[in-house]
């Protein structure tokens, strides 16, 4: 298997659908002749020219809306925010347009449409650049929402994303684009939509993180084994909706305690879904208040130390998996 | 992070707990198991001891002072904890009032207890300052705190939680508790007893036919059922001799037409009526958080019908003449049996008699019927012979047994009564004084 970065996993993932499928084009601010503006998009309109990569004035509703009527007509488009926080711009379109039109059609049209870019916080661009905005998204029926943690995942749910015949809201995070690791060449690799993955086996203690919090839980999981040998279970649900529950609910019930760790804030965050259903199907299983870790209740700091505090850490996710386990 | 430490059980039947004398000042350290404070409880005086570490922050609780079970008695957690946010709580909800601080408290804790009032300061140390198990109790304010999993472990492997101590946050009983019960082998016996006998020939379940329970029958079965059950009772048995009594009605049922005329049990009732006001212990209610004692006997007579029995009530028995007794008990027969009576009729007795004597009952015990303290249970007079004076003589003894609530009445308590009303029986014009 290649160890490729996240980057070129969906880079990877973006070339070998366009190849596989002529229906496949991807658009947005930049992707084409800058090669995007995280280079997700490297060399693809070099090699596949103007239709099949296209830029786009900065106008996030407009080419939201020219991406929804393609796939209306049949076309697969890939359309990249430059991150999450401008497709606030263009939400109409992706919901109460992409999310609803299957349903008001009566099934007449499908919307096979995926919407990506970055989500949550990078390196201090502060308040307006930091949203992490999965819950908005996830809670509106019609729309399937994806947050992958390592390159393997990026590519299979990618492609599995492209390949679906709703829309979907795929969303990766700026500062994990340079995380490496192992990815199937395999060109039909795919991960299910819809199936979390256990990232660590644990009997003590489970953690439900996802995108950014992932590695952060990993981390903490491997501390806290060593300086308390509690055993951490980590699980990344990957695709919030439709959401694993299961996976969730048999590790909590083989551990009994529970922490999420996110990077959203945490009012009415996917974590409090989590907890509610988590309560809802394995109550008599908890030993402990299920904790929740998430962003601090402000806007995002530009200053270093204080976007730092801001955020979810290694420590403070240790913090509560010893308030859960009664350390 | 400091916790309020709130008062433990310290005996089965303890509800509050005296301070008898803090062993441990404000500022000092202690260790797992070592004693924090001396509590006087309902039994005796016991020690209360810490069941992890830490360092005794704030006493809310002086000397003296008394606190219901899982009431905060003080604030325990690291030197320098910030307790000013528990301090305001434990103030406002009444749960301790603040104190002086002595000397010898730390600093840090000392500036948080002269300002209780201030807004919480901020917090000096990051969230991740390691989380001391803290010593707790059993209950709080009576609810036992038990996490899901834990009391589900429990429940699995029949452990009684109230034998166990939690080790969670405000006593809550956690998984690790119910492991270590498990563990230290408190796992109730196996099912599988060693058989004492050996079946008897099986002839195949009994027939039957089902009648629908009626109403009555109901309401006796849950009042009994609700007796039997919460109420300790015990029984006090005594034999009397009733010569007398039959010689005084022969002669008061002389001067009455046939209407009129008394029986044994209308004296009885008059007895214990008179009795009763001289044994206030037994004229009395167990409730919930009192005892509550009567002014006068209102005297419970049970009665038989055609669908159960009816204990229909003469108030102020100890008031009312005997003719006047046998005249209401016979009223009350009369509607009981006609189910006439109005619930003010029978209910709130204050004791209750039950005389099985003319259906040649020797003797027999009686269920208490709640919230009554006690109720007697009367057998036939019939010719016995005794001893009297060194010579065998034929006497008419009655025996009657009194059941008694526990709670409320105890061993000698019930006995001087039942002397007292021997004696008014054995001696009826006592009942004239």
């Amino acid at each position: 298997m290649a160890v490729l970065t996240i980057r070129d996993a969906l880079n990877q993932a973006l070339r070998e659908e366009i190849i596989r499928d002529e229906n496949v084009f991807v658009m947005g601010e930049e992707v084409a002749e800058y090669d995007g503006a995280y280079k997700v998009t490297r060399g693809l309109w070099k090699e596949f020219g103007d239709k099949r990569v296209v830029d786009t004035p900065i106008t996030e509703l407009g080419f939201a809306a020219v991406g929804v009527g393609a796939a209306m007509a049949g076309l697969r488009p890939v359309i990249e925010f430059m991150t999450w926080n401008f497709s606030i711009l263009a939400s109409d379109q992706i919901i109460n347009h992409a999310a609803a039109m299957r349903y008001m059609s009566g099934g007449q049209f499908k919307v096979p449409i995926v919407f990506r870019g970055p989500n949550g916080s990078a390196y201090q661009v502060s308040s307006q650049h930091s949203h992490a905005i999965e819950s908005m998204y996830a809670n509106f029926p019609g729309l399937k929402v994806v947050m992958p943690s390592t390159a393997a995942d990026a590519k299979g749910l990618l492609k599995a994303s492209i390949r679906d015949d709703n829309p979907v809201i795929f969303m990766e995070q700026e500062r994990m684009y340079g995380l490496k690791g192992e990815v199937p060449e395999d060109e039909d690799f795919i991960i299910p939509l819809g199936v979390a993955d256990v990232k660590r086996e644990g009997s003590d203690c489970t953690i439900v993180a996802r995108s950014m919090t992932v590695p952060l839980a990993l981390q903490a999981a491997e501390k806290i084994q060593a300086e308390f040998d509690v055993s951490v279970e980590v699980i990344d649900p990957r695709t919030i909706k439709p959401l694993d529950i299961d996976t969730i609910t048999n590790s909590v019930k083989k551990t009994n305690r529970l922490v999420i760790a996110e990077e959203s804030h945490s009012f009415a965050s996917v974590g409090a879904e989590i907890a509610y259903q988590v309560m809802d199907t394995a109550f008599d299983y908890l030993d402990a208040p299920i904790k929740r870790i998430s962003t601090a209740e402000t806007p995002i700091p530009y200053a270093k130390n204080l976007e730092a505090a801001a955020l979810p850490s290694v420590e403070s996710i240790i913090a509560a998996v010893k308030e859960v386990c009664y350390l | 992070m400091a916790e309020k430490f709130l008062m433990p059980k310290l005996s089965p039947t303890m509800e509050e707990g005296q301070i008898s004398r803090w062993v441990k000042n404000e500022g000092d350290k202690f260790d797992a198991n070592e004693t924090l404070a001396e509590v006087d409880t309902d039994k005796a005086t016991m020690e209360m001891t810490a069941l992890s570490g830490g360092t005794l922050l704030k006493i809310l609780k002086q000397a003296g002072d008394t606190a219901l079970l899982g009431e905060a008695i003080a604030i325990i957690g690291n030197a320098g904890d910030d307790i000013s946010a528990l301090l305001n709580e434990v103030s406002t909800n009444g749960g301790g009032k603040p104190a002086e601080a002595p000397k010898s408290a730390p600093p840090a804790a000392e500036g948080g207890l002269s300002q209780p009032a201030k807004s919480p300061q901020p917090i000096s140390q990051p969230a991740t300052v390691p989380q001391s198990a803290v010593p707790n109790l059993q209950s709080n304010g009576g609810r036992m705190i038990v996490s899901p999993i834990a009391a589900r472990m429990a429940a699995d492997n029949g452990i009684d939680l109230r034998s166990i101590t939690g080790t969670g946050p405000n006593g809550r009983i956690i998984k690790r508790d119910i492991e270590e019960a498990l563990a230290g082998g408190m796992r109730t016996p196996s099912s599988a007893v060693a058989k004492t006998f050996t079946p008897s020939t099986i002839v195949g379940a009994s027939a039957y036919h089902d009648e629908t329970t009626s109403k009555m029958r109901n309401v006796i079965a849950s009042r009994l059922v609700e007796s039997i059950g919460p109420i300790p009772t015990f029984y006090l048995t005594v034999e009397i001799e009733m010569d007398n009594v039959i010689t005084t009605r022969k002669q008061i049922n002389a001067t009455l037409d046939d209407d009129s005329k008394i029986s044994v049990n209308d004296i009885i009732v008059k007895a214990a009526a008179m009795s009763l006001l001289k044994h206030p212990w037994v004229n009395a209610s167990y409730q919930d958080k009192h005892v509550r004692f009567y002014e006068q006997a209102d005297i419970g007579v049970a009665v038989a019908i055609d669908e159960g029995l009816i204990t229909p009530v003469v108030r102020g028995a100890n008031l009312k003449g005997l003719a006047e007794i046998s005249a209401e008990i016979k009223d009350l027969a009369t509607k009981a049996k006609a189910k006439k009576l109005q619930p003010e009729e029978y209910t709130g007795a204050t004791f209750s008699i039950s005389n099985l004597g003319m259906m040649g009952i020797k003797e027999f015990t009686a269920i208490i019927n709640p919230p009554e303290a006690a109720i007697l249970a009367v057998g036939g007079a019939n010719p016995i012979p005794v001893v009297r004076d060194g010579q065998v003589v034929v006497r008419n003894i009655m025996s009657v047994t009194m059941s008694c609530d526990h709670r409320v009445v105890d061993g000698a308590t019930g006995a001087r009564f039942l002397q007292t009303f021997k004696q008014m029986l054995e001696s009826p014009a006592m009942m004239l004084l």
